[in-house]
């Protein structure tokens, strides 16, 4: 039956082999992306589902109604945090690929996003993260050491081994446990920031999610719940191209963007240069300040691209062109905003380099600091009891196993 | 002391967990304005507000996932999961997420909060309107499992599974909620008002979790039940002449394995009864512990009575239901041994 309708089943734009050419794809200028009032209703600003919004011109310049008030020392900040997440991400997967853990995950190309993000965000606020958020606690001064120890499970793991290397947890810095089961924290962020408004708080909440986890019921769970409700929730996609080897088609359909699946849900919708850390910033302030005024969600696709791997446990070559990152046409994010600083003539390629250095050796000793603890096979052997912690207090059975375990004679 | 339905004593119980902890909050479909299908939260929005009983869209992820966030936001959420048939879209989010913030982030977040849902059938409701899912949630660690089988017990529970800091699965017996039914489907139902467990105490009281009681005293055989499976038994127990003695679970995690292995010590016979479907059911687990912590003082082999391996019919619904006829067959088997 040649007439039949046919199925569409999505491709990559490119494969192995073939050379990755974005020129296909529009890049909007500074500027041509306009900046409606935050009190504007979601109806008026539909077209901005559709936009980009960008501050730093290839130029290097910011431009436009989206440039941010950032001073100088702001910005440069924003350009160390980027290069701490970068350099933490170089050496954590090197110490997997030397068996000191089992498991890391990198952003490289998408530091922007959660660093910008954190920094316009309050202390009092808190993120419902997915697994590339790493930004949102370094930004913030999580230390690095309790990080690696994390990434190691080693003696002073905060979380006590009990989850795969980099699924956080710190109340204290804003940034909710990590579920390796993707996005249920997005309707949960939407419950916290209930939760805020029941109570009374003027507190936010943000939910992380990457494009391809859009495709799960709990995406459209938080967007019912969140518009339903008005709840004072920032929820954002990080579009970066690729969900393991599968392309961000898969999960967007014939819509022409994520952003625009905002549009039926009546929240207002924005889509932003994510490697561009002003326009990171800047969208962010807005959105946050549209939940703190009680004018209700918003959601954000930040467009980006996953340079590295998915995972330690991923070939990306078995599935993309190897050059296809930097043929990427929104560019580097510490590479852009540094080219900003020197464009302002706040920064130099010196300074960058002794700025390199000097995160290189802090993470270095941060290294040192963490394995000193031990590594996932090696050093101190803390004994860990498991069974705490399942339940507030041990019930009869789970005590029954636990003295199981520790009378079994093959135990040292 | 008043004489409750089931209904009324769950709707109690809210009524004074809500006026106690400005932190308990109540949502789900239609319980608002309308107090749910079956009324278990009418009134609650007239007296404490929009905001703290509201509508949910027809989303039971939505609904579980929502009150996630809000627990580990200081809230104490008691949401309603209109039948428990409808729980699975939730139960990624009860399974991943609830169950095992807690053990995962050390105790940084935790999630306190209570799902009620009903649960099991003998109402004409088919195959989504019936099930027993149970084992579903006591095969997950990290979940308390309750399944109240009086008015009293139903008040008492509940409060102390919303006091509780880890989450809770309260699943309500609807053949239950305005009656003690005891499988004789055919014979009128007899009320609650006629049954001494419906004198319910007027304010905060709790029935702890993981104790179970002694329904009827027995020498011949114990019999193990839950929530309707409880007047099955005493039923059945009554009409064979048979000595048993039937066990309310009330919570089948924690579970009161103590009582449950003292009365098999004493009776020698064991059957378990629940209205679940029989493979991998609760009774499963039952009947291994009972093995395990008393096979020396067994006479007869631990049998169980349960609901078939099958879809909840609608029609054939006696059919499926593990009656007092099945329940009395079994025993009077367990004691030709």
């Amino acid at each position: 039956m040649d007439d039949s309708p046919r199925l569409k089943i999505p491709e990559p734009r490119f494969k192995p082999g073939d050379d990755p050419d974005f020129s296909g794809i529009e890049i909007p200028a500074p500027g041509d992306t306009r900046r409606p009032d935050v009190d504007a209703e979601p109806r008026e600003m539909r077209d901005l589902a559709d936009g980009l919004i960008r501050v730093l011109g290839d130029d290097n310049k910011a431009t436009g109604p989206w440039q941010s008030e950032l001073t100088a020392t702001q910005l440069l900040k924003g350009l160390t945090d980027m290069m701490r997440v970068r350099e933490f991400d170089r050496r954590m997967m090197a110490a997997q690929r030397q068996g000191k853990t089992s498991f890391y995950m990198q952003c490289t190309g998408e530091e922007a996003i959660s660093c910008a993000f954190r920094t316009a965000m309050a202390d009092t606020d808190m993120n419902f993260p997915t697994y590339r958020q790493q930004g949102l606690l370094i930004a913030h001064g999580y230390p690095l050491v309790d990080m690696m120890n994390q990434v190691y499970s080693n003696e002073e793991d905060p979380i006590k081994g009990r989850q795969l290397p980099i699924m956080y947890s710190s109340r204290e810095h804003g940034f909710f446990t990590i579920s390796g089961n993707l996005a249920t924290q997005f309707i949960q962020a939407v419950g916290w920031a209930m939760a805020a408004s029941i109570k009374g708080e003027n507190h936010i909440a943000a939910g992380w999610i990457g494009d391809g986890a859009t495709a799960e019921s709990d995406f459209h769970s938080a967007m019912v719940f969140a518009s339903t409700f008005q709840a004072p929730v920032v929820l954002n996609i990080v579009n970066n191209q690729w969900a393991i080897s599968s392309p961000q088609s898969l999960a967007r359909g014939r819509a022409d963007t994520f952003a625009v699946k905002g549009i039926g849900f009546g929240i207002p919708a924005l889509r932003v240069d994510g490697n561009d850390y002003l326009a990171c910033h800047s969208v962010a302030l807005w959105a946050l300040e549209r939940a703190r005024r009680g004018l209700g969600p918003t959601l954000i696709e930040w467009v980006t691209y996953r340079t590295a791997a998915h995972s330690s446990s991923d070939d990306p070559s078995a599935y993309r062109p190897p050059n296809e990152a930097a043929n990427w046409p929104l560019g580097d994010p510490i590479e852009r905003l540094a080219d900003h600083l020197i464009e302002l003539g706040e920064w130099s390629i010196e300074q960058h380099q002794d700025l390199a250095d000097q995160i290189e050796e802090e993470v270095r000793v941060a290294q040192a600091e963490a394995e000193s603890h031990g590594t996932l096979h090696e050093g101190p052997k803390p004994t860990r009891d498991i069974f705490e912690g399942v339940y507030e207090k041990i019930p009869p059975h789970l005590q029954k196993q636990r003295d199981l375990l520790e009378g079994m004679t093959w135990r040292e | 002391m008043a004489r409750m339905t089931m209904i009324e004593s769950i709707r109690d119980a809210h009524f004074v967990s809500m006026e106690a902890d400005d932190a308990v909050v109540v949502f789900g479909e239609d319980v608002g304005h309308f107090g749910g299908v079956f009324r278990c939260t009418q009134g609650l929005q007239e007296r404490f507000g929009k905001h703290r009983c509201f509508d949910a869209p027809i989303s039971e992820l939505g609904i579980v996932g929502a009150a996630i966030g809000m627990a580990a936001n200081g809230l104490r959420p008691c949401v309603e999961i209109q039948f428990a048939d409808y729980m699975y879209p939730a139960y990624d989010q009860i399974v991943s997420e609830a169950a095992r913030i807690r053990h995962r982030s050390v105790g940084d977040f935790t999630v306190p909060m209570t799902i009620r849902m009903p649960t099991g059938g003998g109402i004409y409701g088919g195959q989504t309107h019936s099930q027993s899912p149970e084992a579903l949630f006591t095969h997950v660690s990290g979940l308390k499992t309750v399944v109240p089988s009086t008015p009293y017990d139903a008040k008492g529970l509940l409060l102390a599974s919303i006091e509780d800091n880890d989450p809770v699965i309260f699943l309500e017996p609807k053949r239950l909620y305005n009656g003690p039914f005891d499988g004789h489907y055919d014979r009128p139902v007899v009320p609650w008002s006629k049954h001494e467990s419906a004198e319910v105490p007027e304010g905060h009281y709790t029935v702890p979790l993981g104790k179970a009681v002694v329904r009827r005293p027995g020498a011949d055989v114990t019999v193990l039940a839950y929530g309707t499976m409880v007047y099955v038994a005493l039923a059945a127990a009554e009409e064979s002449g048979i000595d048993a003695e039937v066990i309310d679970l009330r919570t089948l995690i924690p579970l009161d394995t103590e009582l449950i292995i003292e009365s098999v010590k004493k009776t020698g016979r064991c059957i378990v009864v629940h209205e679940a479907t029989r493979t991998s059911g609760f009774g499963a687990e039952l009947a291994a512990i009972v093995q395990e912590e008393a096979f020396f003082h067994l006479e007869a082999p631990i049998r169980r009575v349960t609901g078939w391996d099958t879809p909840y019919p609608h029609a054939q619904e006696w059919d499926y239901f593990p009656g007092p006829d099945r329940v009395r067959a079994v025993m009077s088997d367990v004691m030709e041994v």
